[in-house]
């Protein structure tokens, strides 16, 4: 097959009033979409190459550059549109299956928009938290059904508590799929502000030890990297079960990867991929989730919470509250537009459920089972800003997983090319000379920085309703009012609708 | 003396470094695209980004304690002032005989493209009394200016 009938998604315009030819973008395109051409002495550029990135954009010392969608249009169809029709020529001469990054960026409703906040007026004061102290600590983990004193002590002991200074967390993203230089970037960045970040199923590298009291350990199925100090460096061990972006599909990293840090970090052979399973194979029921669950546990001495991650599918209540029963700690749940290092492009943007929806199903169905207390809920799936955060307390989390904001803040421009390697920001990619433009203590300060901006905007808005601790607002679907959403909608999130 | 240090992990190779050396000590220190289009002879940065990706790093004078060059130069242009410590050629006083770049242990010194025919170093950019453009400029703090020691 010689001719391709694939045409280029984006175009690069070179304003050459202003290019100085300095090649500072030939050499930051991973892609190659930049080339310096000897002969003429000046740069041009190959435009089907060009994924989005805006590296070269950010780089460019004089603004040449500018990236536009490809201009060229498809006799218009409404059924067929450009992605249509390119997947399929795509497919036409790959035979393959179409694989992607990060999340679902399908124009599905996003709830949190369809959400607004209360405040307060007259019948009660709004707070000021420049003046007034303002509480977001946050306590993860089983919380007891009573509380017994005796001579001033609890009687009974507390069961363990991952605590956080804010409700918000890095999510599960493995050595691997990023680089070690991003996670050094997050784990930094935890430790800065007293949150948790989360190693995914890649294991931990041997310098991240020092941020043990700010890193939750995974264990997945492919079991990759666990052993024994591995369990006790965290400040909590999360199962996973699933992602938001590939319901129902293991982890799958490809051998070349798999270089020697990788591999002594997974425990694997250099150069082999490393395939998770689909289903954990010791795990076919709650009760054997419960085995995992107490499992760890025994290993850990009871010393640490144990948690469950889920993707958000349907029936997620009577899934959550099996969970809940199999004795995990927290659960955390992974909303369809969560993001991946890589995922089949059908089953990212097909499968699974709006976080929202599903957090405010498993919220109910645990209230009324009365075993909301028994677990703690932690919730992701592209939560983009503070006010998603705010919303998301509201209809029950006790706190957030940010993943995809948080690349945001390292860099990440969102082309959605994760499962190149070719990250050209230094953050999904396991090549050295692209690693290296990650500086971690740029990404660690960049990423603290978002934490304590949003940590300022959450109080503010909780100020605003009058609330002076995050643990009031916890569930308090009082404060939420919805707007075009339907009867039914309104019904499954709990709330009344605007004006109610 | 505060030098420039550059820390190779976090070298990017992308020479904005060179870039804004190249502009700062050309026809216009200010205006990048005049620098580059309107001045006849290209500027010539005094950094130099050496690399064999992965490996790069930017390379300047390292403005000796005992500095070769000073000694070699055969018509005193080349001095080490004795209160800063930085190693300035003084164009109006260089011949051009290139024994300074024979001498530099770093290869730190050039010709000056400018057909001056003078020999062209880094001078910490010591005409701006602040920060070294390099350094102002380099996207991922890879190179660092301070009066410590770095990687002795
Ligand atoms: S980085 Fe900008 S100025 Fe330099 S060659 Fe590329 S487009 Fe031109
Ligand atoms: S892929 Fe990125 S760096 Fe390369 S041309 Fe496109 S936007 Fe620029
Ligand atoms: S500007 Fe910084 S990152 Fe770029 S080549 Fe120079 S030292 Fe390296
Ligand atoms: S030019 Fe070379 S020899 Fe002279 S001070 Fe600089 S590094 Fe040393």
């Amino acid at each position: 097959m010689t001719l391709s009938l694939s045409t280029p998604d984006f175009l690069i315009e070179r304003n050459r009033d202003r290019c100085i030819n300095c090649r500072v973008c030939v050499r930051q395109c991973a892609n190659e979409a930049h080339i310096w051409d000897e002969e003429e002495q000046r740069v041009k550029s190959d435009d089907a190459l060009c994924v989005d990135c805006q590296r070269c954009v950010t780089l460019c010392p004089t603004h040449a550059l500018t990236i536009r969608k490809y201009p060229l249009e498809f006799r218009e169809n409404a059924n067929w549109s450009a992605n249509a029709i390119k997947a399929i020529y795509k497919q036409a001469e790959s035979g393959g299956i179409l694989l992607t990054g990060m999340g679902n960026d399908q124009p599905y409703p996003i709830f949190w928009d369809h959400l607004l906040l209360n405040a307060s007026q007259v019948t009660n004061p709004s707070i000021d938290p420049l003046r007034e102290p303002m509480e977001l600590k946050t306590f993860l983990g089983r919380k007891p059904e009573k509380l017994m004193m005796r001579d001033g002590k609890l009687v009974e002991d507390m069961p363990p508590q991952l605590e956080l200074e804010v409700p918000i967390m890095f999510s599960a993203m493995s050595y691997g799929s990023i680089s070690l230089n991003a996670i050094k970037s997050l784990a930094a960045a935890a430790e800065k502000t007293g949150i948790m970040y989360n190693t995914g199923e890649g294991g931990l590298h041997k310098d991240l030890y020092k941020y043990g009291k700010n890193t939750i350990v995974q264990v997945a199925s492919g079991r990759f990297g666990v052993h024994p100090q591995y369990l006790e460096a965290g400040a909590a061990i999360e199962i996973k079960i699933g992602q938001g972006a590939k319901p129902g599909i293991g982890g799958h990293l490809p051998g070349e990867k798999v270089g020697l840090e990788v591999s002594q970090t997974r425990m694997i052979p250099e150069g082999t991929d490393a395939i998770s399973p689909a289903p954990h194979h010791d795990i076919y029921s709650i009760e054997d989730l419960r085995q995992l669950i107490y499992s760890l546990k025994e290993a850990t001495q009871y010393r640490k919470p144990v948690g469950v991650k889920i993707a958000a599918v349907h029936n997620i209540a009577a899934i959550a509250s099996g969970i809940a029963r199999a004795g995990a700690d927290i659960i955390a749940i992974d909303g369809f537009r969560g993001g991946t290092g890589a995922a089949p492009l059908r089953t990212r943007d097909n499968v699974g459920l709006p976080i929202e929806l599903a957090l405010a199903a498993v919220d109910s169905r645990l209230r009324e089972e009365g075993i909301r207390n028994q677990v703690s809920l932690v919730i992701g799936g592209s939560i983009r800003n503070s006010a998603d955060i705010v919303k998301a307390i509201a209809l029950g989390a006790d706190a957030v997983y940010i993943g995809t904001a948080a690349l945001i803040s390292l860099g990440c421009h969102l082309c959605q090319k994760c499962n190149t390697g070719k990250c050209n920001w230094g953050i999904a990619t396991q090549n050295p000379q692209l690693v290296k433009r990650l500086n971690p203590e740029i990404g660690a300060e960049r990423a603290a920085n978002l934490i304590s901006a949003w940590e300022h905007e959450i109080k503010e808005l909780l100020g605003g309703m009058g609330i002076n601790a995050i643990e009031s607002l916890r569930g308090n679907r009082l404060m939420l009012r919805g707007i075009g959403l339907s009867d039914r909608e309104l019904s499954i999130l709990g709330v009344m609708a605007a004006g109610e | 003396m505060k030098r420039v240090y550059a820390r190779e992990e976090f070298c990017a190779g992308c020479k904005l470094c060179e870039v804004h050396c190249a502009v700062a000590h050309s026809e216009y220190p200010d205006d990048i695209i005049k620098a580059f289009l309107k001045q006849k002879v290209k500027p010539t940065p005094r950094v130099l980004v050496e690399e064999n990706q992965p490996i790069s790093f930017a390379l300047q004078c390292r403005h000796c304690d005992d500095a070769p060059c000073t000694k070699a130069c055969i018509s005193g242009a080349m001095q080490k002032d004795p209160l800063t410590g930085v190693v300035i050629n003084d164009e109006s006083r260089c011949v051009g005989c290139w024994t300074c770049i024979l001498v530099c242990p770093f290869g730190a010194v050039q010709r000056d493209a400018g057909g001056h025919k003078v020999a062209s170093k880094c001078d910490l950019c010591s005409t701006n009394g602040g920060l070294p453009v390099c350094v102002q400029n380099c996207p991922n703090d890879a190179l660092v200016f301070t009066d410590e020691l770095w990687g002795r």
